[in-house]
């Protein structure tokens, strides 16, 4: 496992974890670099159908993040999309899906160091989970014949 | 060939299964979950179900799989490279356990995907299967496949039917093709002598309910017949008929992508979607259920007689047990036979 | 039942309604959906506790809408449906008229939806024991061992889908699953199509869902697929407060308090 580089995608808000991490780079804090950067319009944007696609193309963690309660350009984006995390995280745990896998965070543009601190604690709590072969095996890829086996 | 009458002890089945099992074929045969039978791979006889009258599932992914690769693709800088099926990996099978309404249909499926193209693939496939079927000792209410053409103790379609006896008795095996008879030279001591049993009393008895004839000549003439809107106002619209219809062949294509490789896939689709015939201009030329519904029966009852001079419907009625909203075909054939015109 | 069907004759003789929705005796001892358009048509309706099926998936079709006013045969679980449907904004008291069943199987008349739902309100969603009992025994099983549960379960869907189609909220015309640009699901029934299909119905259906079990009774092979919508309702009981099918109430999933559960955001 020494040499595993988990792949992580965040999905980020415009307003707010974006700019976070624009900070960070500005700031000149260095931080892991297997995160790829998603960048959404709000929290209340991000579909949760997405998350999935990111385990499908092979991510072994996610990183969902956008502004702090009461803070959102919008009004009320990230409250809506809590309570979609709510439900979705708990549906993920249900069905098995590991949700040690999917974090979520509030990150204010000024938090640039939050940020580099997010992404190296999940890049190093993915490490030590592994890759997510358990997702990938189901991604057939090439796609195997099903014969009802 | 003649078919030729053996005698197959109960004991032997087990004997025979594994036969066939060490002799490198995959096999086929119903196994029960949540109380419902479906044809999947068989690891052990122990495993097979037993009693049904007839399996949830019909066994056409035998040949005809839900969802199945037909090609893989991949892009790079020396251009397209496309890879086709490689016949040598489509293993051997033995479908284990089939009805004779099922074996049945899989000349009537056959003839659909030998229409005009013969489908390589779905060929390829069945000339590896070798259908072992097994007579009705039983029916219930849904089954009708003496309207259509069958009987529930059909040799067609079957390379060996096996007739059990009497309740716990032996069966009556009747090898009837070249693939059957290779079977049974496998281990000639398990088929011994039969004499010569008089096998309808051990069958089920299934009445005639119409005449599929008189329902095509029928058809021809109720297109725009309300008795569709009427049937089908309680359809929801599901594929589940057609999913487990031994029969039913629509598929859909479709391209599984990643990055600058993937796969196309043959998958089943159902005539009954709504989105099933709507084209990309936003237009539907079947709106409304009951022209799905008219499409459904009118396929097997009128067009498939008319262009593959077979029908396609075995009477094993599947679609109305799996109906959710009670859709009874065998009812619905019969008002169509019974309606003015 | 007699009084049942003197009532539904009734609304169809004095053209307060132009279709009645009951169950009438289908095949095998199973019951199934009437659409009586003639008063003498409703004495095939019949109602004992063979009458599952959720009746109210049909007042969004077109080809009965199309009827006219309907009159519709509700048990606790329909009427439920309706009242959701209703603050989804698909029908109103002049397309829809609920006769209802109480628990009790006694019938019971109502003016309008008003009164449907604060009938609706006297009974809470409860889930019966014996799923409860599943749920449990899922939940104490590793994710690992749930994710094998729910692979084993979910191979053998064909997604003829007939789930969405026996659902009462499964009502859009084009259903997420049905998208190609992008094919958020993929097509074919493996298990990753398979189990995406699943998870986003399930989603869709949160803070929606009646508990009416529509979509286990249709689907052809018996997958426990309701344990996921009952997982949901859970969560939503746990986590926000539950819900009841209200036709002017916010949403469940489309509104928000300041201090929902956080705890699990860094």
């Amino acid at each position: 496992m020494a040499d595993f580089e988990p792949r992580i995608v965040a999905f980020v808000c415009n307003w707010c974890t974006y700019a976070g991490a624009d900070l960070t780079g500005t700031s000149r804090i260095k931080y892991a670099s297997n995160v790829r950067i998603v960048r959404f319009p709000c929290t209340g944007r991000i579909d949760y159908m997405l998350l999935l696609k990111a385990f499908d193309e092979g991510a072994d963690g996610i990183i969902v993040s956008g502004c702090h309660p009461n803070d959102c350009h919008y009004t009320s984006g990230n409250f809506h999309a809590r309570r979609r995390w709510i439900m979705f995280r708990s549906l993920c745990d249900f069905l098995g899906i590991d949700i040690r896998r999917i974090k979520f965070s509030w990150v204010s543009a000024a938090e640039g160091a939050k940020w580099a601190d997010i992404v190296n604690s999940t890049v190093s709590s993915i490490r030590e989970l592994g890759p997510y072969e358990e997702y990938r095996k189901i991604v057939k890829r090439p796609a195997k014949e099903v014969t009802n086996g | 060939m003649n078919i030729e009458k053996r005698l197959v002890r109960k004991g032997s089945l087990e004997k025979l299964f594994n036969l066939l099992k060490n002799n490198g074929n995959t096999i086929m045969g119903p196994l029960e979950r949540n109380g419902k039978t479906r044809f999947a791979s068989v690891n052990s006889f122990r495993d097979i179900a037993s009693g049904y009258v007839q399996t949830t599932q019909s066994s056409k992914e035998v040949a005809f799989p839900r969802a199945e690769k037909i090609l893989d693709y991949s892009k790079n800088a020396a251009g397209m490279s496309v890879k086709g099926i490689d016949p040598a990996e489509i293993p051997q099978v033995v479908l284990w356990g089939v009805r004779p309404c099922d074996a049945m249909g899989i000349g009537e499926l056959s003839a659909i995907f030998n229409w005009d193209y013969k489908d390589k693939i779905y060929n390829n496939r069945l000339s590896r299967v070798t259908v072992i079927g097994f007579s009705c000792e039983k029916a219930d209410e849904y089954c009708f496949c003496t309207s259509v053409g069958g009987n529930p103790g059909s040799t067609e379609g079957s390379d060996i039917l096996l007739t059990r006896m009497g309740g716990d008795g032996d069966f009556l095996a009747e090898i009837i093709t070249g693939k059957g008879a290779r079977i049974a030279a496998l281990s000639p001591e398990l088929f011994e002598e039969a004499g010569n049993p008089e096998k309808d009393k051990f069958l089920a008895s299934v009445p005639v309910r119409f005449e599929r004839e008189m329902i095509s000549r029928k058809l021809d003439k109720i297109f725009e017949s309300d008795e569709w809107v009427s049937q089908s106002l309680k359809c929801l619209g599901c594929g589940a008929c057609a999913y487990v219809c031994p029969t039913c062949a629509c598929f859909d294509i479709q391209d599984e992508a990643h990055g600058r490789s993937g796969s196309r896939v043959r998958c089943w689709d159902s005539c009954g979607f709504s989105m099933f015939t709507l084209h990309t201009s936003g237009h539907n030329p079947r709106e409304v259920q009951s022209q799905r519904w008219r499409q459904r029966i009118m396929h097997k009852f009128s067009y498939m007689p008319d262009r593959l001079s077979v029908y396609g419907c075995t009477g094993c009625g599947r679609c109305s047990r799996a109906c959710p909203a009670d859709m009874n075909i065998l009812e619905h054939l019969i008002s169509i036979q019974e309606a003015e015109v | 039942m007699d009084e049942l069907r003197k009532k539904a004759g009734e609304l169809l003789e004095a053209s307060a309604v132009k279709v009645i929705i009951g169950y009438e005796n289908g095949s095998d001892g199973k019951t199934r959906a009437l659409f009586a358009e003639k008063p003498e048509e409703t004495a095939r309706l019949v109602f004992d506790s063979r009458c599952v099926m959720n009746l109210a998936t049909y007042v969004t079709k077109k080809e009965v809408r199309n009827k006219g006013r309907i009159g519709l045969v509700a048990t606790l679980p329909v009427m439920r449906a309706v009242i959701q449907l209703a603050s989804e904004h698909q029908v109103d008291d002049a397309g829809l008229l609920v006769i209802g069943i109480t628990p009790e199987s006694k019938m019971v008349e109502f003016k309008d939806l008003a009164e449907v739902e604060a009938f609706v309100h006297r009974y809470q969603i409860e889930i019966d024991s014996k799923q409860k009992e599943m749920l449990d025994k899922l939940e104490k099983m590793t994710p690992s061992e749930r994710w094998d549960f729910w692979i084993r379960e979910l191979t053998p869907c064909f997604k003829c889908y007939a789930c969405r189609a026996a659902c009462p909220m499964c009502y859009c015309h084009r259903c997420t699953v049905d998208f190609n640009q992008p094919q958020w699901v993929p097509v074919p029934s493996h298990e990753l199509g398979n189990i995406e299909w699943h998870i986003m119905r399930a989603i869709h259906l949160a803070g929606r869902c009646v508990d009416c079990d529509a979509c286990y009774n249709a689907c052809p092979l018996a997958i426990p697929l309701n344990l996921l919508t009952k997982r949901m309702l859970l969560d939503a009981k746990e986590h926000l407060g539950g819900y009841q099918p209200s036709i002017k109430a916010d949403h469940l999933m489309s509104t928000y308090k300041p201090d929902d559960k956080d705890n699990f955001i860094i």
